[in-house]
């Protein structure tokens, strides 16, 4: 946790440096009879997140806050684990969405989570993972009128079936 | 008279057909939420705020209102059956609620739980419903340096008042404030903070992306690794005989945590950065403090389960006190809530009582009618509840995920969007390990582009002198008080130092 800690104010300092530089591209200072100018009120606001993460270090050095005291590991071995599964899982998720369409995403994600991860049955995690789309697609398209991204030309059958269904 | 006649329309308005189905399924949705270990009212408002779009804005904020309260009263299942909290703002109940439960009192808990949620929502709306007009009346007159001082407040406060890490608090507010200001000068026009010359910052960050990848992915990753699945539920024994015997006992026993709590509750709810949690852990310390069996707290007294119980359901009609009359949220959920309200076109404010009569009686009608609805559905559904707490881990989580991305999807149109989602919610589970408060950065980037463009008009106003926030006779001591707040950390830092300098000598 110590080492994670100075690391995380490192990599937020340099955020809000490069959020102070970006900031430059419009006038930070005061401009007469326009008032303050675009770019003042995001530089000011970064210039405090570096002082705040000055401060943080200065705190991590003095070992005055619970994490910079601490010898724990930032994660265990499960608390990588959960996070590569099921991070990795809702970034697949997320990737797949392009591809074969939200609804089937989902299907895709929630198989994956409640049969791999879960370790619930086979019959089960097939039928919630079928159900819950379907559902979605005729709250989202039917209900709601919202289109979902359909995904790569080879899903648009399935869509052309269910559109057939609510229009 | 005329609040009376008033609140007797929003009352009719808030019992049309529409809004009170949408107060049951509200209210059904809220208990369920509240109840589950790892989904509070802020999860469930910023989840569900996409799917709102379907029904006309009056009923929807009612909707979500109606969520927030039952999330309020589902809280307390959990604490008492499982004893985790269903959210933070149950916390307080799990010090007396799980010993009572241990002991075989499970339902006394429950029905002391309830009835105090009950009494402490009514208080609360009867405040706010005395309160409310009177506060956006003399916010009417309020002008850019008004605002902004407000505004400034309302930061203050969770530096002043949050109790977490100041530079941490503060870099949160900051960040918050910085994502609202990406896309476009709001004065000049001119494109701004294009991170890494990339277009899709030019729409602009929205709020719902930053809420539902801190509440919906980022919490549910954090409850996954911190709960690991290890919850034992223990089942009460509820009859109609039972209860009512449990209604005696918690009239009698709790009746004076009760009353702490809702007034406590409800003032300590207006303020921006407290809310509805420290409002009920403040009941549950006070309610010991004046109690005559202090030693009894801890151990399962009613009293115990009675103040928090009151005290977040009245806190979080506190906080939307602030958000209606003047704009400021007093709560990270009422932030979410006020997000939604620009995005339907309302503007939250004192124009609101002005402009929008009709919108603010029915949703200030329909606190009452849900505080109702919850109540009866709490109490009906106790054994429904716990039989769904018993779903497993594994199937809840990536429903909540799966909603999450299509509701944010459903808001946004934009898969762009969705990238920054998950990458704000990967982002706030690791900032969460390092204690850095992620509630003032969702407040932040609602509050942020109403705090910009008041700012430069205010020192436009004085061509350029920050004196105006001080001199002007509403702006001047709210921007004190502000300032007072910022220093208090620093100030009680440095008499610590003083004091402990004194002790060797």
């Amino acid at each position: 946790m110590r080492v994670g800690e100075i690391v995380t104010a490192g990599f937020l300092a340099l955020l809000s440096l490069y959020l102070m530089w970006k900031s430059t591209e419009l006038p930070v200072g005061y401009i007469a009879g326009q008032g303050p100018g675009g770019g003042a009120w995001p530089f000011w606001l970064s210039g405090i997140m570096l002082i705040c993460c000055g401060f943080t270090a200065l705190n991590w050095w003095r070992e005055n806050t619970p994490a910079s005291r601490s010898d724990e590991p930032l994660l265990d071995a499960y608390g990588w684990k959960m996070l590569l599964f099921v991070g990795g899982g809702i970034i697949g998720f997320v990737a797949l969405v392009s591809i074969i369409s939200m609804y089937g995403a989902i299907a895709v994600f929630l198989f994956y989570y409640m049969w791999f991860l879960g370790r619930h049955s086979l019959w089960l995690s097939l039928l919630i993972a079928l159900v819950t789309p379907i559902a979605m697609f005729f709250f989202f398209e039917g209900a709601m009128r919202i289109t979902m991204p359909s995904g790569l030309p080879f899903t648009d059958p399935v869509f052309n079936v269910l559109y057939d269904i609510i229009y | 008279m005329e609040v009376l006649s008033l609140l007797a329309d929003g009352m009719l308005l808030s019992l049309q057909p529409l809004n009170l189905m949408m107060i049951l399924i509200g209210v059904t949705v809220g208990l369920f939420i509240g109840a589950m270990p790892g989904l509070g009212s802020v999860n469930g408002v910023a989840i569900l705020l996409p799917v709102t779009f379907l029904v006309p804005p009056g009923s929807a904020i009612i909707f979500l209102a109606a969520i927030y309260y039952g999330a309020m009263y589902g809280g307390a299942i959990s604490s008492i059956t499982l004893g985790i909290p269903g959210a933070s703002t149950a916390v307080a109940t799990t010090f007396d609620g799980r010993p009572l439960a241990r002991q075989g009192k499970a339902s006394l808990a429950l029905v002391t739980a309830a009835l105090a949620s009950f009494v402490g929502g009514t208080i609360a709306n009867i405040l706010f419903t005395l309160f409310a007009p009177v506060l956006a009346t003399v916010a009417l007159s309020f002008g850019p340096p008004e605002v902004f001082a407000l505004m400034l407040l309302a930061f203050a406060t969770f530096v002043g008042l949050g109790g977490d890490d100041i530079p941490k608090t503060v870099f949160s507010i900051c960040f918050g404030l910085v994502l609202g200001a990406v896309g476009f000068d709001q004065i000049s026009g001119a494109p701004r903070l294009v991170l890494f010359d990339y277009n899709g910052f030019l729409q602009g960050i929205g709020f719902l992306v930053l809420a539902i990848g801190v509440y919906g992915i980022g919490e549910m990753l954090w409850t996954i690794e911190q709960t690991r699945g290890e919850v034992k539920t223990t089942t009460p024994k509820m009859t109609a005989k039972g209860m009512a015997a449990d209604t005696k006992e918690a009239t009698k026993r709790g009746w004076k945590g009760t009353m702490i709590g809702s007034f406590l509750g409800f003032f300590v709810g207006i303020l921006p950065a407290a809310g509805a949690t420290p409002g009920s852990l403040m009941s549950y310390g006070v309610a010991k403090m004046l109690s005559r069996k202090p030693e009894e707290f801890g151990k399962g007294h009613p009293d115990g389960v009675a103040a928090p119980e009151a005290a977040n359901n009245s806190a979080s009609t506190g906080s939307m006190l602030p958000m209606l009359t003047l704009g400021i949220p007093g709560s990270p959920t009422t932030a979410i809530l006020l997000g939604g309200m620009v995005i339907w076109g309302l503007v939250p404010g004192p124009r609101l009582f002005v402009d929008e009569t009709e919108f603010v009686w029915g949703l200030i009608g329909s606190f009452y009618i849900s505080n109702l609805a919850a109540v009866l559905m709490n109490l009906a559904f106790i054994p429904v509840f716990i039989w769904m707490l018993r779903m497993p881990f594994t199937i809840l989580a990536p429903m909540i995920f799966v909603l999450s991305i299509a509701g944010g999807y459903a808001a946004t149109r934009d898969m762009f969007d969705i990238w920054l989602m998950v990458g704000f919610g990967l982002g706030a589970f690791f900032l969460r390990k390092f204690d850095y408060p992620l509630a003032p950065a969702v407040l932040a980037i609602v509050l942020g582009p109403i705090a910009e463009p008041t700012l430069r008009q205010s020192l436009l106003l004085s061509s350029g002198d920050p004196s105006i926030f001080f001199t002007r006779p509403v702006a001047g001591p709210i921007t004190i008080i502000a300032l007072i707040l910022i220093f208090l950390p620093a100030i009680k830092l440095l008499r610590r130092k003083r004091n402990t300098q004194k002790k060797p000598a």
